[in-house]
């Protein structure tokens, strides 16, 4: 295998895709936000219960390739328990690993998708259920989509 | 059966590496690659006889518009059209579709008529009707699909109940970009023409395929693109029974078109020109007559009768594979010359991803066929689709390649 693909299936990408946390619909969530990406039909629902300003719980379900569900599952992860603020900023620091490659050392899991960025096509896929999360987030009741949104 | 190794010897594309790896293209579903003769019909024209056509006077002129028309009165011959006037060139097949449901559909239909398609179309063949019965209040009935795996083609026997006297048109694709069934084409315009509805063919996968007779399939549309039978991007073809196009409204108007124009307004020419507003598109028209000289050379049996071979040698070796689940006809049964396959546990865009590392061009996605990935329970599936320069030999590269992913991703 190619340096550039083991380093776009990172372990930590593999695992989240073979065992995603938080999936499922969330019966307590106050917000709901749908995700899709039309070009190639991957679908991402993040559902969150959000306490005053921060998130207390927060699922996905959905489907789509090793990229977008992992990356789904790992954000879970990430955002429980951020304000909304913590949460853009997550997602900017994020969207410049995918993009650039460069993942500061205290980013912690996130930087298994640096690998993206060798694959432009895929950068989307990585991005779908933060722009779903995010449109959670600011109550947006438009479905997320990765054709309207910047990566 | 032709020469593979001359064959494959006509396409330059085809000889390079993509990540290291002699290419192996297997999207021919998507666009299908370009043999030398076609190319160089297209450097010929822009470098010896390139003018506008039609109301020059000079040499040039004289030549292109000989060239084009040639082209037209070729592309006839090659479906068997009675008439060059019945050659429309467009964009492709859905410029094609589109100017049926714009100029025709919307003039004919009224509310309560009914537009019977199937469960299998292709976005281009689908939305453009929705849109169309929206406009007039008609209704889009759909000839369903049989088998779990649309393995058992249309269901011919649900015609007796949806064809009643409100279908004013039927509209279904020759071979699914999908599943790879071959509809009975012949059939379904018959059983159309019985009830005095219309019938249009979207012959997109079909036409660089097999032999297509319009007078034998008894249609009365059929559209195609070009760049799917080794011709170039951006042209295609409406086919249209003369007097359906010369009462056709005109999509588009301006020059080229009109007989008379005054402060008032515009008389239209007959068909061709009718539907063809504008400098139309010259050298690529003049490249797909090349196209179809190109593939009447090798003959469109020969050309069907190896997609047919590659897609049973594909369907017996990629059916053994572990979780794979294929869709579209069983193996055995006849198939154009591609196979759409899923894993449940390993993503379409995965595998292409890693099918690419072995110089494999593969297509992953829900291939503008959202309903029937609905309906059959799927989001996506990894498509491997077939033209005459593949080989046995290339299947074995995707066999090796899937089984290679999937223990990669299953273990």
């Amino acid at each position: 295998m190619s340096a550039d693909l083991s380093e776009l299936y990172q372990q930590v990408i593999l695992d989240h895709n073979r065992r995603p946390r938080n999936r499922g619909k969330l019966p307590t969530a106050n917000r709901v936000a749908h995700g899709n990406n039309p070009s190639c039909g991957d679908e991402c629902s993040v559902h969150l219960r959000l306490d005053g300003d921060r998130i207390a719980e927060i699922t996905f379900d959905g489907s789509g390739c090793a990229i977008s569900q992992a990356s789904a599952s790992l954000m879970t992860t990430q955002l429980k328990g951020k304000t909304a603020a913590e949460a853009q900023k997550l997602y900017d620091e994020f969207h410049h690993i995918v993009t650039t490659g460069e993942a500061p050392a205290e980013i912690s899991d996130l930087a298994a998708f640096a690998g993206v960025h060798t694959f432009p096509a895929r950068i989307k896929c990585a991005t779908l259920g933060w722009h779903a999360a995010l449109n959670a987030l600011k109550g947006d009741p438009l479905p997320a989509t990765t054709e309207t949104h910047k990566d | 059966m032709f020469d593979l190794a001359r064959t494959r010897a006509d396409f330059p594309i085809l000889h390079q590496q993509v990540n290291g790896k002699p290419l192996v293209y297997l999207d021919n579903g998507a666009t299908s690659q370009k043999p030398r003769c076609v190319i160089d019909a297209l450097v010929h024209y822009y470098e010896r006889d390139n003018s506008n056509v039609h109301r020059g006077l000079h040499a040039l002129s004289m030549r292109a518009t000989d060239a084009y028309e040639g082209a037209r009165a070729r592309v006839a011959k090659f479906i068997h059209a009675a008439d060059p006037a019945e050659i429309i060139f467009t964009r492709g097949t859905t410029e094609s579709i589109n100017i049926i449901a714009h100029g025709w559909a919307r003039a004919h239909l009224k509310a309560g008529d009914v537009i019977l398609t199937t469960e299998m179309e292709h976005h281009s063949n689908l939305v453009p009707w929705q849109q169309a019965a929206r406009a007039v209040g008609a209704t889009v009935r759909y000839i369903p699909v049989l088998g779990a795996d649309a393995e058992g083609g249309l269901d011919y026997a649900a015609l007796d109940t949806l064809l009643t006297p409100a279908v004013k048109l039927l509209a279904f694709t020759h071979i699914s970009n999908t599943l790879g069934t071959i509809n009975d084409a012949a059939r379904l315009c018959a059983r159309a023409r019985a009830i005095g509805a219309v019938t249009v063919i979207d012959a997109a996968q079909s036409i660089g395929h097999t032999r297509i007779d319009v007078e034998a399939l008894g249609c009365d549309f059929l559209a195609f693109s070009g760049h799917k039978m080794c011709g170039p991007t951006g042209i295609g073809v409406l086919y249209g029974r003369r007097d359906l196009l010369d009462q056709l409204a005109p999509d588009e108007t301006g020059g080229g078109m009109v007989v008379s124009v005054t402060y008032e307004g515009a008389t239209w020419k007959p068909s061709p020109e009718r539907h063809e507003a504008g400098t139309p598109n010259i050298a690529d028209a003049i490249a797909l007559g090349a196209a179809c000289d190109y593939l009447d050379e090798i003959g469109r049996d020969a050309i069907a009768a190896h997609d047919h071979h590659l897609a049973q040698i594909a369907m017996e070796k990629l059916s053994v594979i572990p979780g794979i689940r294929i869709i579209g006809p069983r193996a055995g049964q006849p198939r154009g010359g591609l196979v759409s396959f899923a894993f449940a546990e390993v993503h379409a865009h995965d595998i292409v991803t890693f099918a690419d590392e072995d110089g494999l061009a593969l297509r992953g996605g829900h291939h503008c066929n959202q309903p029937l990935m609905r309906k059959l329970g799927l989001t996506s599936t990894t498509r491997a689709s077939f033209y005459l320069y593949n080989t046995a030999a290339e299947i074995d590269v995707l066999v090796a390649s899937l089984h290679r992913i999937q223990k990669f991703f299953v273990g």
